[in-house]
C-alpha cells in the first residue's frame, strides 16, 4: 500500500514536471512553425539584411535590417549607461556603505527592479522625451537615444542587485590577505576583489543586455517607432520588439506580415538564447573557480 | 507477505489499532529475541547466525572506488558496539548501511549481505521504511528539524499515522524522560528546536528517535560537535540506553569507545581488521595495526 | 598619485554612481507620485470609465489586473512548485537535470513579446479561447513560471540534507519527508519566489497584448472568456490611442502611480520575507 502510494506521487510529479516543461519547449515549436513559412515569401538574406521594411505596401518589403540595428543601438547605449552606473552602484554598495545605508539602500534596489516597464515607457514618454527634445532643439524627443537612456535606467537595479550578489560570493579570505600584504581598499577592490567577482559581474551585464534586448513596452512608447536605418543616435527608431508589438495587432493570421512577425520574434528568441547561453557558461566557470558547488 | 518482522512491542501494540494490518505477522518476535539473548556472545548456533544483526560478505562501493571490502561483523543485543578507525576508514559507510541510509547515494553499490534477526534488509520485498523504523539513527550534527520541540518528537509519530493527542502527549514525555531531556525542556515545548544548545539539540534528537521505539539505534560520531559536558550526558544516555536497545556507535575517540562500548571493531581502509570484547581489544590487541592505531602511532 | 588620492577619487567615482542611480530612480518615483496623487480618488478606484475614457474611474482594470494575475499564479504555482520538486527531490541527478535547469534559465531571460506570441498562438486560436481571461493568465502563467521554479529549486536545495535523513532515518517514507519536512522549511523561499512572480505578472504588458487586453470596458468582464482591461496595458492605450491626450495623461499618471503602489508593496512584502529569513539562517 505504502509503496504503491509513494510511487504515485513519484509519477504525479514526474508527469507535471514534464507537462510544465513541454509548455515551455512549446514557444520554440509555435515560434519555429508560424516564423519560417516567411521564407516562402523572401529568402534568408534579403530578409535579414534588407534594407526597407513595408510590410502593407503593395508591393510589400520585408526587410529586417532597420529593426536588427535600432535594436542594436538602442542596447549599446542603454548599456553605456546601465552598465558603470550598475556596477558602480553594487561596489558601492558592497564596499563602501555602511551597514545602516547598506540595509536602506540595497533592499530599495531590489525594489526598483521590479517597477513595471510600462512605468518607465510612461515616464520616458511623458517627461524625458520632451525634456530631451528641448534640451537638444531636435524635432521629436521619441529616438533611439531617449530609448537607451530610459532602458538604460531601467536596467541599472537589475545590473547591480546581480552584480552585488556576485560581489558577496568572494570569500572574506581574498580580502584579508590583500590587506595584510598592505594594500589599501581600492586597490584590494580592484586588483582582488573585482577580479575575482568578475565572472559574476560578467554574468550580471550579459544578462542586463539580455534583458534590454527583449523590452518591449519601454522602447516601443519612446523610441518613435520610424522603421528606417537610424542616421543617428537622434533620429526615432522601430527595434524589433517594439515592431512585433505595434503590427501584431494589425497582420492577418497566416499572412506574410504575420510570418515575418513571428520570424521576428523567433530572430528575437535565438539572440536571447545565445546571449543567456554565454552567460550560464561564465557563471558556471566562476562558481568552479571559487570553488562553490552550486 | 511476511516481510514484517517487526517485534511487536506492547506500547505499539496497544496503540496500533488506527493501523489494522500492519503488525499482523503471527510470528511473536518476543520469542526469537529471547532465543537471541539466550545465545548472547555466541551468536552463531546450529549455523545460523543469531547476533541481533550481522553484515555478511560487505562490500561497498561509490562508484568505482571500493569503501568497504569484504566486512564481516556482528552486532549483539542489548550491547554497545563501538567501531572506531582513523577518518576514511569506511566506519561511517558501514554504519549507514545498517539502516540503508546509503539507499540515498547516487551511484554507490553494495555486494554482501546485512541481516537483521536473521532476514536481509536489502531483500526485494523488504520496505526501507520498514528497516529504518526498526533501526533508528542519531546524526554526526544535531539536526533537528525547525519546529517547535513538542513537533521534533510527535512528527514520527504523526507519520506512523497515530493522531490520538493523549498517546502523543504521553510518547513525547516518556521519549524526552529517556533521553534525559524532560527536565530541561518541559517548560518550553512549543518553543523552536533550534533555539537549544548544541548538546540538548543532540538530545532531543536521540529523543526523537526513541519515540518510534526502534530496536537498534545507530550513533554516528553523535558527540563529533559538542562540548566535553555535552559529550559526557551522550556517553551516560548510553549507558543507560543499552538495557532496552541494542546499539551501535562510530566514534574517532578511542577513550569514548572503551568507556561507552561492550564490543569493539577496528576499521581501517575499508576493511575490518579486528572486532572482539572491548576490554581484550583495548588491552591485548590480535593484530599489530590496532596495536598502533590505539598507542597513536597513525590516524 | 599617491594611493591615498586614487582610493578617494575612485571611492568619490562610486559615490557618484550611486546618487545617479538614486537620483533617476527616484525621479520617476517623484513624478509618478506628485502627479499621479491628485488624480486618486474614491471615484477614481471604483467607477467604470465614462465618456470615451476621459472621466470616471479606472476600476475595470484594476480588477481585470487583479483576475489575469490570479489566473496566472494559480496556474503557475501547481506546476512550477510540481516541476522544483520534481527536479530536487525525485529526479535522476545528473545530465538530465542540468539540461532541463539550463532551459529553466533560457527561458526566463525569453522577451516577454515572444511569450505573447506564443499566447496568440496557442491558447487564443488553436485552443480557441479568444483574448480573454482565460488565455492572458495562462500567458502570464509561461512567463513567471521559470522565475517560480528557479525560486522554488534554489529553496528546496537550501534545505540541510541532515533533515531530509532525519526524517528518513526515523521511518519516514519519501513523500512524508517532503510533505511535511522539505517544503515547510523551504516555503519562505518559495513564498518570495511566488509573489515576486505575482508582482512581475501584475506589471506586464506585453503578454497580455494580444491576448487578453483590451481598452475599453462599460462594466465588469462576465467570464474567464471576457475581454479585460488591464492597468499596464491601458496606460499604454491611453497614451497612444484615443482623441483628448490631456485628459488621458492625467488618468495615465493615476493609472500609473496605483501600478506601482501595488508592485512595489507586493515586492515589499517578498524581500521583507526574504531578509527575515536571511536573519533566521544567518546568511
Amino acid at each position: 500500500m505504502r509503496k504503491i502510494k509513494e510511487s504515485i506521487y513519484k509519477w504525479l510529479f514526474t508527469i507535471t514536471a514534464f507537462a510544465s516543461l513541454a509548455f515551455l519547449v512549446g514557444i520554440v515549436i509555435v515560434l519555429f512553425k508560424e516564423g519560417i513559412p516567411i521564407l516562402k515569401y523572401i529568402d534568408f538574406f534579403p530578409f535579414i539584411f534588407g534594407e526597407s521594411w513595408y510590410p502593407t505596401y503593395e508591393p510589400p518589403d520585408y526587410g529586417i535590417l532597420p529593426l536588427i540595428a535600432a535594436s542594436f543601438w538602442v542596447t549599446i547605449g542603454a548599456m553605456v549607461i546601465c552598465v558603470p552606473l550598475g556596477i558602480g552602484t553594487a561596489l558601492y554598495l558592497h564596499e563602501l556603505a555602511g551597514e545602516k545605508q547598506r540595509a536602506v539602500l540595497k533592499p530599495t534596489v531590489e525594489l526598483l527592479a521590479a517597477i513595471p516597464s510600462i512605468v518607465f515607457g510612461f515616464f520616458g514618454m511623458i517627461i524625458v522625451a520632451p525634456f530631451i527634445q528641448r534640451l537638444l532643439n531636435i524635432p521629436t524627443g521619441l529616438c533611439a537615444f531617449t530609448a537607451s537612456l530610459v532602458l538604460g535606467i531601467m536596467a541599472i537595479p537589475a545590473v547591480s542587485s546581480i552584480a552585488e550578489d556576485a560581489l558577496s560570493f568572494v570569500p572574506r579570505s581574498f580580502k584579508e590577505a590583500s590587506f595584510a600584504l598592505g594594500a589599501n581598499r581600492w586597490q584590494t577592490l580592484t586588483k582582488v576583489v573585482i577580479p575575482a567577482a568578475g565572472s559574476g559581474i560578467s554574468t550580471s551585464i550579459i544578462l542586463g543586455m539580455s534583458r534590454i534586448v527583449g523590452e518591449t513596452m519601454t522602447v516601443l512608447m519612446v523610441s518613435g517607432g520610424a522603421a528606417v536605418i537610424p542616421k543617428s543616435f537622434f533620429s526615432p527608431v522601430r527595434p524589433m520588439t517594439s515592431t512585433i508589438a505595434a503590427e501584431m495587432g494589425e497582420a492577418v493570421m497566416g499572412s506574410a506580415h504575420y510570418n515575418a512577425l513571428f520570424a521576428i520574434g523567433l530572430l528575437l528568441f535565438l539572440i536571447t538564447l545565445v546571449i543567456n547561453l554565454i552567460a550560464e557558461i561564465i557563471s558556471r566557470k566562476y562558481r568552479l573557480k571559487l570553488g562553490l558547488n552550486r | 507477505m511476511d516481510i514484517d518482522i517487526r517485534p511487536v512491542r506492547d506500547g505499539i501494540k496497544e496503540a496500533s489499532d488506527g493501523n489494522a494490518g500492519r503488525n499482523e505477522s503471527t510470528a511473536r518476535p518476543n520469542d526469537r529475541a529471547n532465543q537471541f539473548r539466550s545465545a548472547k556472545n555466541g551468536a552463531v548456533s546450529n549455523g545460523v547466525n543469531l547476533a541481533r544483526m550481522h553484515s555478511q560478505n560487505v562490500n561497498f562501493y561509490y562508484g568505482k572506488s571500493r569503501a568497504l571490502s569484504n566486512v564481516n561483523m556482528n552486532i549483539h543485543e542489548n550491547k554497545v558496539t563501538a567501531i572506531i578507525g582513523p577518518s576514511g576508514c569506511g566506519k561511517s559507510t558501514f554504519i549507514r548501511l545498517l539502516n540503508r541510509m546509503n539507499d540515498l547515494i547516487a551511484n554507490s553499490r553494495l555486494d554482501g549481505k546485512i541481516f537483521l534477526d536473521g532476514k536481509d534488509i536489502n531483500a526485494p520485498g523488504v520496505d526501507v521504511v520498514d528497516i529504518r523504523r526498526r533501526v533508528g539513527m542519531v546524526f554526526q550534527k544535531p539536526n533537528p528539524f525547525p519546529k517547535t520541540i513538542l513537533e521534533n518528537i510527535s512528527y514520527g509519530l504523526e507519520i506512523n499515522g497515530r493522531k490520538d493527542s493523549g498517546f502523543i502527549r504521553h510518547k513525547v514525555i516518556e521519549s524526552l524522560e529517556k533521553a534525559a531531556l524532560w527536565n530541561e525542556v518541559k517548560n518550553r515545548l512549543n518553543d523552536n528546536a533550534l533555539g537549544l544548545s548544541g548538546g540538548q539539540q543532540q538530545r532531543l534528537c536521540i529523543a526523537r528517535c526513541l519515540a518510534v521505539e526502534p530496536e537498534v539505534i545507530l550513533f554516528d560520531e553523535p558527540c563529533a560537535s559538542l562540548d566535553p559536558i555535552s559529550t559526557k550526558k551522550i556517553e551516560e544516555l548510553i549507558l543507560e540506553l543499552k538495557k532496552e536497545y541494542t546499539i551501535v556507535i562510530v566514534t574517532h575517540n578511542m577513550q569514548q569507545a572503551a568507556r561507552v562500548s561492550d564490543y569493539t571493531a577496528f576499521m581501517y581502509l575499508g576493511q575490518l581488521v579486528e572486532f572482539g570484547q572491548t576490554e581484550k581489544v583495548f588491552t591485548v590487541p590480535k593484530q599489530k595495526q590496532t596495536e598502533e592505531y590505539l598507542s597513536g602511532k597513525f590516524g | 598619485m599617491r594611493n591615498d588620492h586614487i582610493q578617494k577619487l575612485g571611492f568619490a567615482l562610486l559615490f557618484l554612481c550611486v546618487i545617479i542611480t538614486v537620483f533617476f530612480l527616484g525621479s520617476i518615483i517623484y513624478f509618478i507620485v506628485v502627479r499621479g496623487a491628485p488624480a486618486i480618488s474614491w471615484e477614481f478606484l471604483t467607477e467604470v470609465p465614462r465618456r470615451a475614457m476621459t472621466q470616471g474611474g479606472v476600476a475595470p482594470a484594476i480588477v481585470g489586473t487583479f483576475y489575469l494575475t490570479i489566473g496566472a499564479v494559480l496556474f503557475a504555482l501547481p506546476l512550477g512548485l510540481a516541476c522544483a520538486i520534481y527536479l530536487t527531490e525525485y529526479s535522476p541527478k545528473g545530465a538530465v537535470v542540468n539540461i532541463i535547469r539550463m532551459s529553466i534559465n533560457n527561458l526566463a531571460g525569453v522577451p516577454s513579446i515572444v511569450f505573447g506570441l506564443f499566447g496568440l498562438t496557442v491558447f487564443v486560436k488553436f485552443f480557441g479561447f479568444g483574448v480573454s481571461i482565460l488565455s492572458g493568465s495562462l500567458t502570464l502563467a509561461m512567463l513567471i513560471l521559470p522565475s517560480i521554479i528557479s525560486a522554488s529549486q534554489e529553496a528546496l536545495i537550501a534545505v540541510p540534507h541532515s533533515l531530509r535523513e532525519a526524517s528518513l532515518a526515523i521511518g519516514a517514507t519519501h513523500w512524508q519527508t517532503i510533505k511535511r519536512i522539505v517544503v515547510p522549511t523551504a516555503l519562505p523561499g518559495i513564498l518570495t519566489g511566488v509573489i515576486l512572480g505575482i508582482g512581475r505578472a501584475a506589471g506586464e504588458t506585453a503578454p497580455i497584448l494580444f491576448t487578453a487586453a483590451t481598452f475599453y470596458m462599460r462594466g465588469y468582464p462576465d467570464s474567464v472568456f471576457s475581454e479585460v482591461m488591464a492597468l499596464p496595458y491601458h496606460i499604454y492605450a491611453l497614451m497612444t490611442e484615443g482623441t483628448k491626450p490631456d485628459q488621458q495623461t492625467v488618468i495615465a499618471y493615476g493609472c500609473s502611480l496605483l501600478l506601482v503602489v501595488l508592485v512595489l508593496l507586493i515586492s515589499a512584502i517578498a524581500i521583507y520575507i526574504r531578509q527575515s529569513r536571511r536573519k533566521i539562517y544567518g546568511h
